[in-house]
């Protein structure tokens, strides 16, 4: 190959000899300086940024927590104990880590609820919404894995139910559970692996997320109209707008998450999880962590062993196929004045799922959780797919910058 | 060599270097994958023997086998008189009481409720025994009768009968 010339493009001359062998100084001043984001954009984007500085955040405490942490069913739950009265700053390190996972699923669910209502799953960002669902399962394991990790009852008990609804497959399911649990029973061989798989599978998403930020990069970012962009005029450069943008949300974000570590970092905790893990005695109720509840809540409702199971791996398989269930061309709920209430009772519906996912399933909580059911699979279903039949879209703005300027006066 | 026969040889040559990687890719795998299952020291903790000659009637002790719960139950005259007229038609999973115990007064289960796993309540004088006399697991509400039969609620099968053995009057040995 000829030799090129090597560019004098930057003043400095050692980001010119990085430049020419490697040219991510070009790549980054690409995709995080000049990178165009439309004009209109409120702070439901910024969630995305704050997402991968919590998946940051997560990774680092958590190896440190890890010089600390001891995977063996009789050491682990003393191991953390002692992180937490004589290792120095180790309650820090862990109320961090396990506060942190539940912002990370507030943080994450706020994203995937503006994709939601913005429609920012829709052509041609179809496969970027596919990557995050991926990074959503992805979440789903990592977060069950940890909370294994402590060794208490609802760990134990937790991983003993959620491991027993492999056994519901017919004829594998059996033989399924043992070779993931290396074990007839949950026991040292599953903390072992589930330590491995926890330490590894953040990597994995932190992979998955690069993907997907990549993938939103080619067609750029949706914005609250929907609408694409047409012109210079719709967009304002990343750097400085939106990075000023996330630091303040970033800011508010620190704010609130570090009065729970602070002020209440057992607010989402379960007490029962400070008893050491006893294979012969069941909590009375086992409670998931709450962002995986809703979940739960469906697993529950249904009085068929498979069934639940099925409709529970259904209810987060449902949304890979969202971006083909939905056909109407509009993106925005803004502008489809029936679809944005069905949606916004799929928020609030999502919602009351999760609460009656930790309550016991008895009574009027299982009669709600039924029909939180019903509703979650009819919307997926019956409603998304047939409501253009009925709906007539507002009529949509010119451009971005039409819906700029007009809410500026 | 003609042209055609030039295509087949390379077709052949193709499939067979595919066919012989993917065989080789499994087979490097296979390790992998099979050490994930119970390793055999594991598999060793066979066997558990237990004195039962402190057991009044009514009552039941709870020991571990293989890392799982064991139930063992000194049943009354009332509980086998009400395990044995269940008419096997009304059961989810139709077994005789007969089928379920080696001697009629003893009682032996695996203690794992065989919907999620849970442990269910019953063993203690306090615990609730559900609506069947016998267990009742309160995870997802399974009712078992006083023969360890699935009666109402989620789970699918009656509690697991473990294999064991009357070494003599007073010992049973599990496994």
């Amino acid at each position: 190959m000829k030799d090129q010339k090597e560019s004098k493009k930057y003043n400095n001359s050692f980001l010119n000899w990085i430049e020419f062998r490697l040219p991510i100084i070009s790549y980054f001043e690409r995709e995080y300086g000049d990178y165009p984001m439309p004009k209109n954009c409120n702070y439901f984007w910024s969630f995305g940024a704050l997402a991968t500085i919590t998946l940051i955040v997560m990774i680092v405490s958590g190896i440190f927590l890890a010089m600390n942490y001891t995977p063996h069913t009789d050491l682990a739950f003393d191991s953390v104990e002692r992180i937490m009265r004589d290792v120095n700053y180790g309650w820090l390190l862990r109320y961090i880590h396990s506060n942190g996972a539940a912002f990370f699923f507030i943080v994450v669910y706020i994203h995937i609820l503006r994709g939601m209502y913005y429609g920012s799953y829709k052509y041609p960002r179809e496969l970027n919404w596919i990557l995050g669902v991926f990074i959503y399962l992805l979440m789903m394991a990592t977060s069950f894995m940890g909370y294994v990790l402590p060794w208490g009852q609802m760990s134990y008990w937790g991983a003993t139910v959620i491991t027993n609804l492999f056994s519901a497959i017919p004829i594998i399911g059996e033989g399924l559970k043992t070779w993931l649990l290396g074990d007839y029973t949950v026991g040292n061989a599953t903390l072992n692996r589930f330590f491995a798989l926890h330490y590894v599978l953040p990597f994995v998403i932190l992979g998955v997320v690069g993907l997907h930020v990549a993938a939103v990069h080619v067609h750029g970012s949706n914005n609250p109209s929907g609408i694409d962009i047409k012109s210079k005029n719709d967009t304002v450069k990343f750097f400085p707008y939106m990075v000023i943008k996330d630091t303040i949300a970033l800011c508010v974000f620190g704010v609130l998450i570090s009065a729970v570590i602070f002020f209440g970092p057992n607010l989402m905790a379960e007490v029962d999880n400070y008893i050491p893990a006893d294979p012969l005695v069941t909590p009375a109720h086992i409670v998931p962590n709450w962002y995986l509840a809703p979940f739960y809540a469906i697993l529950r409702a249904v009085p068929d062993k498979l069934g639940g199971v099925v409709l529970m791996f259904g209810a987060i398989a449902i949304l890979f196929v969202l971006p083909w269930l939905d056909n109407s061309k509009v993106r925005s709920c803004n502008f489809r004045p029936l679809y944005k209430w069905f949606m916004m009772l799929f928020f609030v519906n999502f919602f009351v799922l999760g609460y009656v996912g930790m309550l016991p399933a008895e009574g009027t909580y299982l009669l709600i959780a039924r029909i939180g059911l019903v509703y979650y699979f009819g919307f997926f279903l019956i409603i998304t797919p047939f409501i253009t039949r009925f709906e007539k879209p507002k009529s949509l703005p010119a451009s971005i910058s039409d819906v700029y300027l007009s809410s500026a006066k | 060599m003609t042209e055609v026969k030039k295509n087949k040889r390379r077709d052949f040559l193709q499939l067979s270097s595919i066919t012989i990687g993917a065989v080789g890719t499994a087979a490097f795998i296979w390790p992998f994958l099979k050490s994930m299952n119970p390793a055999e020291d594991t598999l060793a903790l066979g066997t558990t023997e237990v004195d039962i000659s402190d057991i009044q009637e009514g009552q039941s002790i709870t020991v571990k086998w293989r890392g799982k719960p064991v139930f063992i139950r000194k049943r009354t005259q009332d509980e086998i008189n009400l395990a044995k007229k269940v008419d096997l038609k009304v059961l989810k999973d139709p077994q005789a009481d007969s089928k379920r115990v080696k001697k009629e007064e003893w009682l032996v289960l695996v203690g794992v409720c065989t919907h999620l796993g849970c442990v269910p309540l019953g063993q203690k004088l306090t615990d609730s025994k559900g609506e069947y006399d016998g267990w009742y697991c309160p995870c997802h509400g399974s009712h078992y009768d006083t023969s360890g039969r699935i009666r109402k609620g989620p789970a699918p099968t009656n509690l697991a009968v473990p294999p064991y053995s009357f070494l003599n009057d007073s010992t049973i040995k599990i496994g």
